[in-house]
């Protein structure tokens, strides 16, 4: 029976090891792959934004009557926003199999009340049971500039705490390139599942940030303390100390990824096939699908752009080249 | 039981831990019986509860960017009219250096709207007349009579026609009755009343109700307005500064009601700032004021005289509101969502348990007996934040505390792979955890320091959602840190003693067996070797000449077996 202990176990010794650093190449051209696909996402599918970033009026009813195939008749809808701006066009659709969602240009005050009026007449609830939304297009604008901004700065800052600590800049470097890594996946396969880009989503986007670094920094701690302790022997080349670290850390990952997955998989679950909350729905997937691509993107992208960036060193390959003349040794002496 | 030094500092922390906890009870039980003011549930926010939240912009005239001076005495200007509306427990706050939200409990009317969004309208009008605020009169009969109201017979038609704002030919019959009738305790009609028109109006306590003269000025032409005293009394005086058209108008408006003065026209001679149709003062002119520097002196306190300094110089800001997104959350809806993030949160909350369990055996009981912990000490909190902050739990904060579950069981992962890592080493357990403790806890520290950072930011520079979010996201690392140095590692500590945990029962989640430890029973020391040779050995491994690794660790086993099957006999059976 498979152990996660022996698993780990041999991790730990070396005796089952990934090659992390030493197939980097595949690694990396796997990832360029991935993020080129992302970025080719919106040619198939067009990036959807949410009415807060396009600007307009919402209206959700919630549990209307449904008809006789067990959804609310749409149409009901339609009419009912035709009824106070004729010339109107309104996107209707029924969410989480029970609510009605109907999405229109921007609308008067006047309008607005009384497109609920005729919305609550139309589908038989209480006006109070309507949902109205207003959105003028300059709020997502602020929102998108400000998360730019909060990027930016997040970034830099993060860059400099991890050069500190780590007395490197090229752990702060390899690290960030990760994170932008996970990013560009993520919302990739957001597009991809046809969700819209919501403020929500934008919350998990930046969740994501926290978590992909917060990942990569644990994971680099123990390749830190690998590849100082190993730096006076000559047992292993960088590159070998790197892998090893990741491989000795590898059960945290896959650990810490399932744990943190396993709530937000549950908001996901509940949310999109169950009872219905976009705001979770939309937050949860984004942090879920992140998740699991900022694991991947610390192991496979991260650490080997490290290694690939402080091998050329002097003092490194000065290093490297004593574990080769030793093992060469130690293979002549054998034979 | 409490012998050795770190079993001692072990139940020394957890004491500490526990006086916080009954401390952070303590003051929100004072906050509920004591102040009356906090509460033992979470405040929510209103995407939970249900309400109306409506974000405006402040506009500028030239289109700049508000001060956040001009930003705050917005959002008090837009507090007093949603008072003035009868609304209870509306929350207004600024963001972002431009928006103002206001959110309300329940759905809001459009007269409340249109309220809200108005822009601040100051005006100079004259007073015409001053009365108290009744409404109804003792009439001959001994009864109490209400003052007629306005009605289409009465004459509106002034004759002769107002030469002057001051002219007492605009008191007509059905203006004299609109005042009369005026209640100033009843909701002020959210239309901006005609500026060529009289109006009536109360003062901001409602003791006094004036009939006014038409608008002669707007707010405008005030350049600056500063509280001060004056040089020769020593009185709190309100000091005006007006532009160049500002300075002509009220020149001649001076000499006309200065001149009423002196002529004992009394009220004729009070001048009426009106902001949002309340008279905010109304002095006596005292001369003619040629410069445009007229100063308003009375019964003033530093106090009332910044008030008014402020009211008139923001409220002559032509400063309007746009409305940038309203929202109406149905009740229903709110606790809809609510509902879902509990059950959804519960789910997380045991899974995660069950993969603990699985994955850490009794371990895993430490994880949940943290997160238990952590929960308490997070709802306290943001129920003592509810109160001394005014902290509102949102959707987004619901999600962040889920998503916190499995970031906080991530510390102990690390922390537990950490002293399986030392086990696999050799060392004893008391010894893997005080080691593990040392190398884990400083991967904890910068990677969480990473997760503060990025809340800090967030919290900083985003708008209302994603600060709720950020918030929780903080609050929930820093009280992880905070357990994890308090809570699990004294814990740990304390079962490396117990003969279960300390012994490495196979259930234990620390046998140092199934670990692959070079175990060499807790009578031995370890050889020298460990720092060296030890590791060496390891690293041959990866070097795939595990071979011979294996045999001296297959040998040290058997050793390690024989050893442990004569000292250990009765173990399984107590444990």
């Amino acid at each position: 029976m498979f152990s996660m202990n022996e698993f780990g176990n041999n991790l730990y010794s070396g005796k089952t090891s990934f090659p992390f650093v030493a197939k980097r190449r595949l690694w990396f051209i796997i990832a360029i792959v991935l993020i080129v696909g992302s970025a080719l996402v919106p040619l198939i599918r067009p990036v959807q934004f949410s009415i807060e970033f396009t600007g307009g009026s919402q209206f959700v009813v919630a549990s209307p009557a449904t008809g006789a195939d067990g959804k609310p008749d749409q149409s009901l809808a339609t009419d009912a926003v035709r009824s106070v701006v004729p010339e109107a066009t309104a996107k209707v659709v029924i969410v989480n199999n029970r609510d009605v969602r109907v999405q229109t240009d921007q609308m008067s005050a006047l309008q607005t009340q009384q497109v609920t009026e005729a919305l609550s007449q139309a589908y038989d609830v209480k006006v109070e049971d309507i949902t109205n939304s207003f959105i003028g297009p300059a709020w997502g604008e602020n929102v998108t500039r400000q998360s730019l901004w909060g990027l930016a700065i997040f970034l830099a800052l993060t860059f400099l705490i991890l050069a500190i600590y780590f007395r490197t800049w090229k752990m702060s470097a390899a690290a960030i390139l990760g994170l932008l890594d996970v990013l560009v996946i993520t919302v990739g396969v957001y597009a991809l599942a046809g969700f819209e880009i919501s403020p929500a989503a934008v919350i998990g986007f930046l969740t994501i940030l926290a978590y992909s670094l917060y990942d990569t920094t644990v994971v680099f701690d123990k390749v830190r303390e690998n590849t100082t302790e190993d730096a006076n022997q000559t047992t292993r080349t960088f590159g070998e100390s790197v892998n090893l670290a990741v491989n000795q850390t590898l059960v945290r990952s896959i650990n810490t990824s399932v744990v943190a997955a396993l709530p937000v998989g549950a908001i996901l679950f509940i949310g999109a096939f169950w009872l219905g909350a976009e705001t979770l729905t939309d937050i949860s997937l984004s942090i879920f699908v992140g998740i699991i691509v900022a694991t991947y993107s610390t192991l496979f992208v991260a650490a080997p752009l490290y290694s690939l960036f402080r091998e050329n060193e002097p003092a490194i390959v000065a290093h490297d080249a004593k574990v080769h003349e030793a093992r060469q040794r130690s293979v002549a002496a054998k034979a | 039981m409490a012998s050795s030094t770190p079993t001692r500092h072990a139940w020394r922390v957890l004491l500490g831990l526990l006086l916080v906890t009954a401390a952070l009870f303590g003051i929100n039980a004072l906050g509920v019986y004591g102040f009356k003011e906090s509460s033992w549930t979470p405040e929510l926010a209103l995407d939970l509860q249900g309400g109306t939240q409506i974000v405006l912009s402040a506009q500028t005239a030239d289109g700049s960017d508000p001060t956040q001076e001009q930003l705050d005495q917005a959002a008090a200007i837009i507090r007093q009219r949603v008072d003035a509306s009868g609304t209870a427990e509306a929350d207004i706050t600024t963001e972002g250096g431009r928006n103002i939200v206001v959110q309300i409990p329940g759905v809001a009317d459009q007269e409340t709207r249109d309220r809200i969004q108005a822009s601040a309208q100051l005006e100079f009008r004259a007073v015409l007349v001053a009365t108290d605020p009744a409404t109804e009169f003792v009439g001959e009969d001994g009864k109490t009579t209400a003052f007629p109201t306005p009605n289409e017979t009465m004459n509106a038609v002034p004759t002769p026609k107002p030469t002057d704002g001051s002219d007492p030919s605009q008191i007509t019959e059905k203006q004299f009755a609109a005042l009369q009738s005026f209640d100033c305790t009843a909701e002020r009609p959210s239309t901006t009343p005609p500026a060529d028109e009289p109006l009536v109006a109360c003062d901001p306590t409602g003791s006094v109700k004036y009939l006014l003269g038409p608008m002669e000025l707007d707010g405008t032409v005030i350049d600056d307005a500063t509280a001060g005293r004056d040089q020769k009394s020593g009185a709190w005086t309100v000091n005006l500064e007006l532009d160049s058209k500002g300075t002509e108008v009220f020149g001649d408006i001076s000499q006309r009601l200065n001149a009423n003065r002196i002529a004992g026209l009394s009220p004729r001679d009070q001048f009426a700032f009106v902001l949002d149709g309340v008279v905010i003062s109304a002095p006596v002119m005292q001369a003619a004021i040629l410069n445009g520097k007229p100063s308003i002196s009375g019964n003033f306190t530093q106090e009332s005289s910044q008030t008014l300094a402020d009211q008139l110089r923001y409220g002559a800001l032509p400063l309007s509101f746009n409305v940038e997104s309203s929202d109406t959350i149905s009740a229903t809806l709110g606790s809809q969502q609510l509902q879902i993030g509990l059950i959804a949160g519960l789910i997380g909350l045991g899974l995660v348990a069950i993969y603990s369990l699985i994955s850490y055996r009794a371990l895993g009981w430490v994880i949940i007996a943290s997160i238990g912990v952590m929960g308490v000490l997070t709802y306290i909190i943001i129920c003592i934040l509810a109160w001394r902050m005014g902290f509102r739990l949102s959707l987004a904060g619901v999600a962040g505390l889920i998503v916190s579950i499995g970031f906080t069981a991530d510390s102990f992962i690390v922390y537990f792979e950490r002293i399986r890592d030392e086990l696999r080493d050799g060392k004893s357990i008391t010894g893997a955890v005080e080691d593990g403790w040392g190398r884990a806890k400083r991967t904890i520290y910068i990677s969480k320091s990473i997760n503060i950072l990025a809340a800090v930011v967030l919290y900083i520079l985003a708008d209302a959602t994603v600060k709720g979010f950020a918030f929780t996201l903080g609050l929930t690392t820093l009280i992880d840190v905070f357990i994890f140095v308090i809570f699990t590692h004294p814990v740990m500590q304390l079962l490396a003693r117990t003969r279960f945990f300390g012994g490495g029962h196979r259930l234990s989640g620390l046998d140092p067996e199934s670990l692959g430890a070079v175990y060499r029973g807790r009578a031995q020391f370890r050889e020298a070797q460990v720092g060296s040779a030890g590791r060496a050995a390891r690293n041959k491994g990866a070097r795939n000449e595990a071979e011979k690794r294996q045999t001296i660790a297959e040998r040290k086993r058997a050793e390690a077996l024989a050893a442990k099957g004569s000292s250990d006999a009765g173990k399984d059976s107590d444990s």
